[in-house]
């Protein structure tokens, strides 16, 4: 399974990257989610995956007794998609409103250059 | 003495503060400052006059070398007195040359700036704050060269000067920090203790190059003289100040300060020699061709310059005197012509020689100030410039036998270039009869007596030292040499030499120079047909190059700080490609250890089929709520493999988030239009063979990652006290809210001032006028 993983990583990240080269906004935040995505697997798998073994202390015990998953790295995927879920939620009302203001989805039309310095 | 020094910080410092009180004519009083301070130093002449080094120390930063060391000898007492002394006269000059200014208080505290960092300059022991004071005279200059800052003009010269000295300042730094590594001392006094010391060094011929560039860039040099006919656009008294008695001559007090220390060596001797003998011919020889009487005054100056430069290079007896003497006569004359030509500046409202004439009608004490001042220049008999001159002479027929046959001729020419220019400032505008458009007569008919006294005193002083030389001789002159020599020298200055081959060149010099004053105009042309040669100038060189460093400055900050920001993308991901791809490829070797890798079962597949296929669907769909859709079936895929792989909790958490995603996606963007279509094949195809390449060497690094064995003791600590420490069964419950719960807090913080952005964003009213 690793294998697959570690493609689907690699596939998040370069499909990531290439829809933040767009100039649509919306590809751009799409983009990031996907890399969000990529990076979370990324640490998930950094905790060596056991399989169907929650990291949970069974109920008559008060510490282990069996094979369980790295708690460590499922907290911090846990903040990064609660944290990212902020960005995501921002950037999408942003959006809006840029939208509303400019009537374009088009990055490049944000930009003011100074013709001359 | 330190008060003596930094008083004239102190007064910018309250001038800066409360100028408002000498905007007016309180303004004369300001003068009484550099008069108090040439009182003050009056009184160590019985010292300095037997021959003793008086030094003063403060402690400063000791720790650094850096002592506010002070040190007063012959050489420091001539630049002392030239400094407070033509800067007690300027100060009073401006005060009605500037009067009604409205900015006459920033002027003062600019001149009170630069007497106190001149001062410091030429007393101080050690080189830092040499450098420190060097530095502060390029600045007060710089403000004092743009004093008038309405004018395009004035500003660019203002920087041209600041651009050429403070570079040459760096230079001074480097020399001085090699001296000081060389010698373990940054205290000139202590260099003096071993004069023949430095010579012996390694560095020696680099502490000269950077000696070199420093002091001739501030004493205005070839190639470096440019600035200085640019910094005419000053006002007057500034001219006459800064960039003829006092500031320009730094260099040369610089030179003459380590000439015991580096000099008589043939390195320092045939550069010296060559630069200042070039400066002051070339210079020279252009003075000639100028109509305005202060570029005239300006190039003559820089000739004037080359000369001292020229002198301290012969660096004999003879050369060293007349050196010494030379500088105290061309400030006197040179600082009065300047102010007279402010005056007739200020009067007739024209500095061109052709348009001025008779002025001895209106001002004849000024055409007195003004003759006086070109008699010693011309070195006629019975003034200074006499005295100066056969000095001069003196000094290259006391060469050896080639120096003398080149040198004197040298001198000669010059000479009789420079009387020439003294003649065309000091008296051709007060000769004759006066010219049509200056028949209404002067602009302010009362002559203020603070503009015409201070040229008088200083034309007066002239002749009063040519009749009696052996006062400045006893007072500044001989000490100031022995200074520059290393030893004391006995050679006296006279009136009368007798009948022999210096007072022929004497009088060949003046009647050569006289003859050319009256069978010679500068023609107008004259200027046009060097128009070619002008590319090659130093000037234009500066400027050529300032140009284009400006705009590749440009054009580079263009291409990389572009204002898209896909381009930043796509630099910082081909640059962390080639970064992390060049260390991974070069330091790690590729293996596979596949034994602790788990199995794929057939249901594992089909998640992972589906989320492929969801992503390439989201990355070239043409339907933006198709993307939005394919999105979230990663997110669900995502969130099956969570629950395969023992954390139900993050895939709860995935699934809400991912669910109220897509809904706020969906519920916003609907709306926006199609996609753009932007068929740009070869764009399309940089960008995935980078994001192609950014993702195989993510998944090379974790591969190779999941090899070396992860450090499972955090996890081993919270896993086996989640229940104990803490009473919890969960454990990923436990670290976030337990173990790390303060840093969960700061989160429920970070999202609360997300939510309070949406919100404010979605209540923003935008008025249509904003839109723009």
């Amino acid at each position: 399974m690793e294998y697959l993983l570690i493609f689907l990583i690699g596939l998040l990240y370069s499909s990531g990257i290439y829809l933040m080269l767009r100039k649509s906004m919306v590809k751009l935040l799409l983009g990031l989610i996907l890399l969000g995505n990529g990076a979370n697997i990324l640490i998930f798998l950094m905790g060596d995956i056991a399989k169907g073994q929650p990291p949970i202390i069974p109920r008559d015990a008060s510490i282990f007794t069996q094979m369980y998953a790295d708690p460590v790295p499922q907290s911090l995927i846990l903040t990064a998609i609660v944290i990212s879920f902020g960005l995501q939620s921002f950037a999408i009302i942003l959006l809006k409103r840029v939208y509303q203001m400019t009537k374009s989805d088009n990055l490049d039309t944000l930009n003011t250059h100074e013709i001359d310095i | 003495m330190i008060l003596a020094v930094l008083s004239g910080f102190l007064a910018a410092l309250i001038l800066a503060f409360s100028g408002k009180l000498f905007r007016g004519r309180l303004s004369v009083l300001l003068g009484l400052l550099p008069l108090s301070i040439f009182n003050y130093f009056l009184y160590f002449f019985p010292d300095i006059s037997a021959g003793k080094v008086i030094t003063f120390s403060y402690r400063w930063i000791p720790s650094l070398g850096i002592n506010l060391d002070f040190r007063l000898d012959g050489l420091s007492m001539l630049f002392v007195m030239l400094i407070t002394g033509i800067g007690a006269l300027i100060y009073f000059y401006a005060a009605s040359y500037l009067e009604g200014h409205k900015f006459l208080d920033r002027f003062y505290a600019y001149l009170s700036l630069f007497m106190g960092s001149m001062l410091g300059l030429v007393l101080a022991d050690n080189t830092l704050l040499i450098f420190i004071f060097w530095e502060l005279t390029s600045i007060s200059s710089f403000f004092l060269i743009g004093f008038n800052n309405d004018n395009a003009e004035s500003r660019k010269s203002a920087l041209m000067a600041l651009a050429i000295t403070g570079c040459g300042g760096f230079f001074l730094l480097a020399s001085f920090v090699l001296m000081g590594i060389a010698t373990q001392t940054y205290s000139i006094g202590q260099m003096l203790a071993a004069p023949g010391f430095l010579k012996e060094q390694p560095a020696y011929e680099l502490v000269l190059f950077f000696l070199f560039v420093g002091s001739f860039s501030k004493s205005a040099q070839f190639p470096f003289h440019f600035w200085l006919p640019g910094a005419m656009k000053a006002p007057t008294p500034v001219s006459a100040y800064l960039h003829s008695a006092t500031m320009v001559k730094a260099g040369i007090y610089l030179l003459a300060r380590f000439s015991p220390l580096l000099g008589d060596h043939l390195l320092w001797t045939n550069t010296l020699m060559i630069t200042g003998g070039f400066t002051m011919l070339y210079a020279a020889a252009h003075s000639v061709f100028k109509k305005d009487l202060k570029s005239i005054l300006a190039y003559s100056t820089i000739s004037a310059l080359g000369m001292l430069v020229f002198l301290i290079g012969i660096g004999t007896r003879y050369a060293i005197v007349a050196a010494a003497a030379f500088i105290l006569v061309h400030a006197l004359y040179k600082a009065g012509l300047f102010l007279i030509t402010g005056i007739i500046d200020h009067e007739a409202g024209t500095r061109n020689i052709d348009k001025l004439g008779g002025l001895r009608k209106w001002f004849p004490l000024v055409a007195l100030a003004g003759l006086l001042a070109a008699l010693s220049s011309a070195g006629v008999p019975l003034t200074f410039g006499f005295i100066g001159k056969d000095l001069i002479y003196e000094a290259t027929l006391h060469t050896q036998d080639f120096f003398r046959y080149t040198l004197t001729p040298l001198a000669l020419i010059t000479n009789i270039l420079l009387l020439y220019a003294g003649f065309s400032t000091g008296i051709r505008p007060f000769a004759g009869s006066i010219p049509e458009n200056l028949s209404k007569g002067p602009l302010h008919p009362s002559l203020s007596p603070l503009l015409w006294i201070p040229p008088l005193i200083l034309g007066g002083l002239s002749i009063f030292f040519g009749l009696l030389p052996y006062v400045p001789d006893q007072l500044l002159v001989s000490h100031a040499a022995s200074s520059i020599y290393g030893s004391y020298i006995f050679l006296p200055l006279k009136i009368w030499h007798g009948f022999n081959l210096t007072l022929l060149l004497s009088a060949v010099t003046i009647v050569a120079g006289a003859a050319l004053y009256f069978l010679y105009r500068p023609a107008t042309a004259s200027a046009a047909t060097q128009y070619w040669l002008q590319w090659f100038s130093p000037q234009h060189l500066t400027e050529w190059t300032g140009e284009k460093t400006r705009l590749f400055a440009y054009h580079y900050t263009k291409m990389l700080q572009n204002g898209y920001l896909r381009s930043y993308i796509l630099t910082i991901t081909v640059f962390l490609i080639g970064l992390i791809g060049y260390r991974f490829f070069s330091t790690v070797d590729l293996r596979v250890n596949t034994s602790g890798f788990t199995e794929i079962r057939f249901f594992e597949f089909v998640v992972f089929a589906i989320t492929v296929i969801a992503t390439i669907t989201t990355v070239f769909t043409n339907s933006r709520l198709t993307a939005i859709v394919s999105m979230s079936i990663i997110g669900l895929s995502i969130c099956l493999i969570y629950v395969y792989y023992g954390a139900p909790d993050l895939a709860m958490t995935q699934f809400t988030i991912d669910t109220l995603t897509v809904v706020l996606f969906v519920l916003v963007l609907y709306r926006l239009p199609q996609y753009l279509i932007n068929s740009n094949r070869k764009m399309k195809l940089r960008d995935g063979l980078v994001a192609f390449s950014f993702g195989t060497l993510i998944s090379l690094i974790t591969l190779q990652a999941l090899i070396s064995p992860a450090n499972k003791e955090i996890s081993r600590f919270y896993a086996d006290n989640a229940y104990l420490l803490a009473k919890g069964k969960n454990v990923v419950n436990v670290i976030l809210v337990d173990f790390r719960g303060a840093d969960t807090m700061v989160e429920t913080m970070v999202l609360t001032i997300a939510a309070l952005g949406v919100y404010s964003l979605l209540k923003l009213n935008v008025k249509p006028t904003d839109k723009d």
